[in-house]
């Protein structure tokens, strides 16, 4: 049964792949590409890591596919044209990945790894802590140092973001928060008492 | 337990706290105005480590969960990697002032580069390896597009991102073939799997494509590129420090690879690093003739100059690796001197980068004109200089590891290479026909550090400051 679950899933993920590439409306290709991480989130609860294919609907379909959306909504790409610059590097591409894909079968063909690298494989704890907790004891106890890293990088990131971006404009008007708040009605408004047929 | 483990790791959190201090407190107390002064600090603030590395490191230690490794090796790379880069920064600050570039975020980077460079040589699991290119990569994308008006500086920026992304791609996709194949990331393991039998297919696989991501890196032949369009297009500072540090990184990177996780392998990957090499060696030397424009020349000179570090990689030797060490080491003392004069080439104020500028120079500016006459001999490799002697190390090396041909070609292509060098000593002491005068005044930094590396290469020849002492030592660990 859960064979032809996992074939399902796994059809699904290579057919959502394909027809990312080779639809013609950019919308299309991001709906597809939906498609093949639902279905891989799918591949992940038949291996027992619910909390990760959360993790994938959640991230992947929720943000990321999402913002992809927006940039092809948003943006002025012409794929047509990217498409048919694609298409001068076709034969080079295909005869490439033919040759990967063939050396990558013979890999898989002569699949062995020895007793030593069994046991150093990492085991799975499923028994002692739950899904989350066994993912949170990983990732901040026993790889504390990358997840710190992890965080440099995102800031490295943030600041590039910055550094090549961020432009001051002088001739914008900007909002001065303490001049607003010292503004009171005794300096702003004005009382008047208009009489009737006369005007200010 | 912890408290051992962040001991280890003492001088990267050092610089760490110190980026992101510096951070919060320059944007709180006048942003670019106080660049100039965080530069100094920045400069200080790694010589501080670079010397505190150098007088506190002792031993092995191996720290979070052996994550992370802390040895002879690692201290070597980083007291080169920090030094070089404190002098690019020093070097940097009138350049950057002059042109308008000097934002109080470069500093910040170079130093959060070089704790990924730190974390690089000092990796001992392919994640921790991952993590600190990923760090070193970002911050070298960001300050080669630092001039962002230029379209020049923006595109090589952007080539440098997206082909960096390419060759992140193809190593993380070999150290997942390495994970499947050695059944973990950690390079104790991946020895132990690998040092009593053959290495299977899938390893294979997957030690060729982390090979290809590093070649990258160090921007051998033929993942060199991007290098070329990058070193033109970034300022002239930035690219210099392109040139300098992350070069050691990578290379030292490289070795700990190839010896740590594969030295088992040896005959496996010798034939595919000696290639690379005299693929560099070769396109390095020959492309490099044609060149008009100075920065592209070097690019050309550094593609060469990894040729010959990978020659000592290539041996897998003890003797190999040191003489890879001094190799570095040297190169990177020529690099910062030849790019320290490049930095005083100018005409009203601008930047020059063009080779026939330099015409006569030898009247207007001797001291100069023969402190890079040295300095061009030593990349040239002729023999009083100290380039030469790093040279000879790695083609003795490659010799005693019976790579012959290998040894052979590197002469051959050092041949070649010694024409463009002299062609530039050549236009500086005999051109003809002046037609606008270069300046090479410069700021007596740059002055002094021309003149202390020219000093170098030739002081240096008597007992090459000692450092092959401490290279023997690293490459004694790194093999073991």
């Amino acid at each position: 049964m859960s064979d032809w679950v996992f074939y399902l899933f796994a059809l699904s993920v290579l057919m959502g792949g394909f027809f990312t590439v080779v639809s013609r409306n950019p919308v299309h290709s991001v709906l597809w590409l939906i498609l093949s991480f639902l279905s891989t989130s799918g591949l992940f609860v038949l291996l027992g890591a619910e909390f990760v294919a959360m993790l994938l609907i959640i991230v992947y379909v929720g943000a990321v596919a999402v913002l992809f959306l927006f940039v092809v909504m948003m943006l002025d790409v012409d794929f047509a044209a990217l498409k048919a610059e694609m298409a001068k590097y076709m034969p080079l591409a295909l005869l490439i990945a033919v040759i990967l894909l063939m050396q990558f079968v013979m890999a898989f063909g002569a699949w062995e790894s020895n007793a030593a690298a069994q046991s150093l494989r990492a085991q799975i704890t499923l028994e002692q802590y739950h899904n989350t907790e066994a993912l949170g004891l990983i990732l901040y106890d026993q790889y504390f140092l990358l997840f710190q890293l992890a965080g440099l990088i995102l800031l490295v990131a943030m600041i590039g973001a910055i550094v090549l971006t961020l432009r001051h404009r002088q001739e914008i008007k900007r909002q001065d928060i303490l001049a607003q708040m010292y503004r009171d009605p005794a300096h702003a408004l004005e009382l008047r008492d208009v009489k009737p047929g006369q005007g200010l | 337990m912890i408290y051992s483990d962040l001991y280890v790791i003492l001088p990267e959190i050092l610089l760490s706290v110190f980026a992101l201090v510096a951070l919060i407190a320059v944007v709180y107390a006048g942003k670019d105005q106080r660049a100039s002064l965080l530069l100094w600090v920045s400069t200080g603030m790694l010589l501080a480590v670079t010397a505190f590395i150098g007088i506190v490191g002792s031993g092995t230690h191996v720290a979070f969960n052996s994550l992370f490794v802390d040895d002879a090796f690692s201290r070597f790379a980083k007291i080169l990697i920090l030094a070089s880069a404190a002098v690019i920064l020093l070097m940097s600050e009138s350049f950057m002032a002059k042109h308008d570039l000097l934002r109080f975020e470069y500093p910040i980077l170079i130093v959060l580069a070089a704790v990924g460079m730190m974390i690089m040589v000092s990796a001992a699991d392919l994640m921790t390896l991952y993590m600190g290119l990923e760090l070193q990569s970002l911050s070298l994308y960001i300050v080669a597009a630092l001039r962002r008006d230029s379209v020049r500086a923006t595109e090589a920026g952007l080539k440098y991102f997206v082909l960096g992304a390419l060759s992140s791609g193809l190593f993380l996709f070999g150290a997942s073939l390495v994970y499947g194949y050695a059944g973990t990331t950690q390079f104790a393991g991946i020895i132990e799997t690998t040092r009593d039998q053959e290495l299977s297919l899938g390893l294979l696989f997957g030690l060729i494509f982390v090979i290809s991501g590093l070649a990258f890196k160090v921007s051998a032949v033929p993942f060199h590129m991007w290098t070329p369009d990058v070193y033109e297009g970034s300022p002239t500072p930035v690219t210099a420090f392109f040139s300098t540090a992350p070069k050691v990184a990578a290379i030292g990177l490289f070795a700990r690879v190839l010896h740590d996780a594969f030295g088992g392998a040896i005959a496996d990957w010798r034939q595919v690093i000696a290639l690379l090499s005299v693929l560099s060696m070769f396109l390095g030397s020959i492309a490099a003739i044609g060149q008009t424009d100075i920065k592209r020349l070097m690019a050309y000179s550094s593609i060469a100059h990894m040729g010959y570090a990978l020659m000592g990689l290539a041996a897998g030797t003890q003797l190999g690796i040191e003489a890879l060490l001094v190799y570095m080491v040297i190169y990177v003392t020529m690099s910062i001197g030849t790019f320290a004069f490049i930095l005083t080439m100018e005409r009203d104020g601008q930047p020059i980068t063009d080779i026939s500028a330099l015409k006569l120079i030898a009247n207007s500016d001797p001291l100069k004109a023969l402190s890079m006459l040295i300095l061009l001999f030593s990349l040239a490799g002729v023999p009083p200089m100290l380039g030469f002697f790093g040279k000879f190390y790695v083609l003795k090396s490659a010799y005693e590891a019976g790579l012959i041909w290998l040894a052979i070609a590197g002469v051959v292509a050092s041949v070649i290479g010694a024409y463009y060098y002299l062609r530039i000593v050549f236009l500086m002491y005999f051109g003809d026909d002046v037609n606008e005068e270069l300046e090479t005044r410069g700021t007596p930094i740059l002055t002094a550090i021309v003149v202390v590396c020219a000093a170098v290469m030739v002081l240096g020849i008597v007992n090459l400051f000692g450092i092959d002492g401490a290279a023997s030592v690293a490459a004694e660990i790194l093999i073991r």
